[in-house]
């Protein structure tokens, strides 16, 4: 195959595995079995649920429609779980409005946490706000660098000199300890919603100034050309210039930096939360359910608590991969 | 000429610090409670006697005056004390300092030992076997955040037992003879380094290599190349030195976002370090702590870049005109 086609392929692969990860969060309720507060203090830290597709007749195997046992709690004090194998609990399919669904049965899919809540459901919930803080995050600082960066290089002047310092100044704080600092800002006991909306609003105060110096750099050279000129000459106003003839130049930049710069909100608001500083139980984020992987012991012996981390992974991955696609695709002289 | 140059940047630094510290002052005071709050709730402690460290600490002026009387006490190389941890701030600072020092400095080290030859083999020879094997470990490598990849190293080495599982030091160190000290840390940073540097192979690695394209399609490359210079003076005398160049300044800017990825991995792998002692520090909301980290924080980034500046004008003669 060659080179173009096979990198084509990949990036709508990648895109593919984004696009299900973000419909599986908008669909949480569909996709989960059970909601991600539902706790189940009798069965704490239960291993993955075994799915089943063929079991033992007369010796023989056979074939059948996936199924899982019901598990029961062998010893209490190490936690160990064995399957009942007298009943087979068959997978449902889009019944009762949710994916899959078993009666009679749980299926834990990624097993629970120590409050018997479900991991996988509170994998997908959790989604919801690591994978949108990511793109609404990117997509505010980028409507506050395009709006500032473009003023700051078409206006110039005093202004220009302001506004750059003030970047400067941000662009050298250090990052991860200004957001620390930030994050004491939400007092403890706000909704979800506003931690949510709070963490946005850090992440944009520090995420703005860098595209905003990009920005000013391309409009400084933008300015200089003859349809700017054309539409001056034309009597267009300030505004009308920047935004008819100077923002549709930068939108490919613009929707490649998005696409590349969302990773590092994901993992800034991972981190917060993994401190126990940005969602905090019981609503659920990537970040904090890997707060519970810092003891040793739990996560010796349940390494599946760390699929939400291979989760941000995954994700960040096809973001990469769809960005870097994307920029050679849109820039002529890319050699990557 | 140098000099002039360095007091310049030295000068325009304190503007920045000014600014830095003065933004973090006021969003510490917009948090709400202080540092007594939690003492307030203690039925066993008088009003009279939170009142009395209101005075103390100074907490009950207005902002301004707490920034200038905070400002004045750094001019005097005082950073204040903590009241979490009832000690000077500055000396616990560099208690931790030293430590956080070391693993982000090992950590690039690292980094450019392994990014450095991957990089220009994968430039020089483009789309080669090791290039594109290099190219997709290099994606997996930038997409592992270092704070899981600390995770997934804590879960080795807690099942296999060749490694600490965290710590900075063994808990009878202070036992141990001098060799003995120096590897038992030694054993301890394999963990945390590992963690910050492979994000950073990938990234620098990536980077190199395009830079390492583009400078061998360059004109003046080729034109080494028709005057009949032999291919490997090429390689070593025109593309490495020009397309490394701006990496000398990513080395020094990058320094920040190692010291915060260091903070995260410090606490996973439960090391004693600035990001820990800032992490208490913002829970129990002591300010003159926070903001004696900030001042650090900054102020050693401030420096990586100035350092980076300084060697770049040794290097590229086309800056040294400039300075």
């Amino acid at each position: 195959m060659p080179m173009k086609t096979r990198r084509r392929s990949i990036a709508l692969a990648a895109a593919a595995v984004l696009a299900l990860f973000y419909l599986s969060a908008i669909f949480a309720p569909v996709v989960a079995p059970y909601s991600y507060l539902t706790q189940n203090r009798s069965f704490p830290d239960e291993p993955p649920t075994a799915v089943h597709i063929t079991f033992t007749r007369d010796g023989r195997t056979v074939l059948t429609r996936p199924y899982v046992y019901r598990y029961v709690l062998a010893d209490i004090h190490s936690e160990t779980y064995t399957e009942v194998k007298t009943a087979r609990y068959p997978l449902e399919f889009f019944t009762r409005g949710k994916l899959f669904s078993v009666r009679g049965a749980p299926i834990h899919l990624l097993g629970t946490d120590a409050l018997g809540r479900d991991y996988f459901s509170r994998l997908v919930y959790g989604g919801r706000i690591s994978l949108f803080i990511g793109l609404i995050g990117a997509g505010i600082s980028f409507g506050i660098g395009i709006l500032i960066g473009t003023l700051s290089g078409y206006i110039g002047g005093i202004v220009d000199t302001g506004i750059m310092r003030l970047t400067e100044i941000i662009m050298s704080l250090p990052t991860f300890y200004l957001l620390l600092t930030l994050a004491v800002i939400i007092p403890p006991g706000v909704s979800s919603g506003t931690t949510f909306l709070l963490i946005i609003v850090i992440l944009s105060f520090i995420g703005w100034a860098g595209f905003a110096r990009v920005i000013r750099g391309m409009v400084l050279s933008l300015k200089e050309r003859d349809f700017v000129n054309a539409s001056r000459a034309y009597g267009d106003s300030t505004w009308g210039i920047i935004r008819k003839q100077l923002v549709p130049n930068l939108l490919s930049y613009t929707i490649v930096s998005i696409t590349l710069s969302i990773p590092g909100y994901i993992i800034s608001e991972s981190a917060l939360s993994m401190l126990g500083l940005g969602i905090r139980e019981p609503d659920v984020s990537w970040g904090n359910m890997l707060s519970e992987a810092t003891n040793i012991e739990a996560l010796t012996t349940r390494p599946w608590m760390l699929a939400s981390g291979i989760c941000i992974v995954v994700t960040i991955l096809c973001l990469n991969i769809v960005g870097d696609y994307l920029r050679s695709a849109l820039d002529p002289h890319d050699y990557r | 000429m140098l000099v002039k140059f360095i007091t310049k940047r030295l000068l325009m630094m304190i503007p920045v610090m000014l600014g830095i510290t003065f933004i973090s002052f006021v969003i510490i005071s917009l948090a709400p409670g202080n540092i007594l709050t939690s003492l307030k709730m203690n039925p066993y402690i008088s009003q009279h006697t939170i009142a009395l460290m209101e005075q103390a600490y100074g907490l009950n002026k207005p902002l301004l005056v707490r920034y200038g009387l905070w400002l004045w006490q750094v001019l005097h190389l005082n950073l204040g004390t903590s009241i979490y941890y009832h000690a000077p701030v500055l000396s616990l600072i560099l208690s931790r300092a030293m430590n956080t020092l070391i693993l982000s400095v090992s950590a690039i080290v690292v980094s450019w030992l392994f990014a450095l030859p991957f990089g220009i083999i994968a430039g020089i020879k483009e789309q080669s076997l090791f290039d594109r094997t290099a190219g997709v470990l290099n994606y997996i490598g930038i997409s592992i955040p270092s704070f899981f990849l600390a995770f997934l190293l804590l879960l080795f080495a807690a099942k296999t037992g060749v490694l600490p599982t965290g710590g900075t030091t063994s808990p009878l160190y202070g036992l141990l003879s001098p060799a003995d000290k120096v590897y038992d840390r030694f054993i301890h940073l394999i963990m945390p380094v590992t963690a910050l540097a492979v994000p950073q192979i990938a990234s620098y690695a990536r980077l190199i290599r395009v830079n390492i394209i583009e400078v061998k399609r360059s004109e003046f490359v080729t034109a080494a190349k028709a005057r009949g210079v032999n291919s490997r003076r090429v390689v070593y005398l025109h593309i490495l030195k020009n397309a490394l160049n701006p990496f000398i300044t990513l080395a020094g800017y990058d320094f920040a976002g190692l010291l915060g990825g260091a903070a995260l991995v410090e606490t996973i792998l439960n090391l004693q370090g600035l990001g820990t002692l800032l992490l208490k520090a913002v829970m129990s909301m002591d300010v003159f702590l926070i903001m004696g980290d900030i001042l650090i924080g900054a102020g050693m980034l401030l420096l990586g870049n100035l350092i980076a500046d300084i060697v770049l004008i040794y290097i590229d003669p086309r800056i040294k005109s400039q300075a």
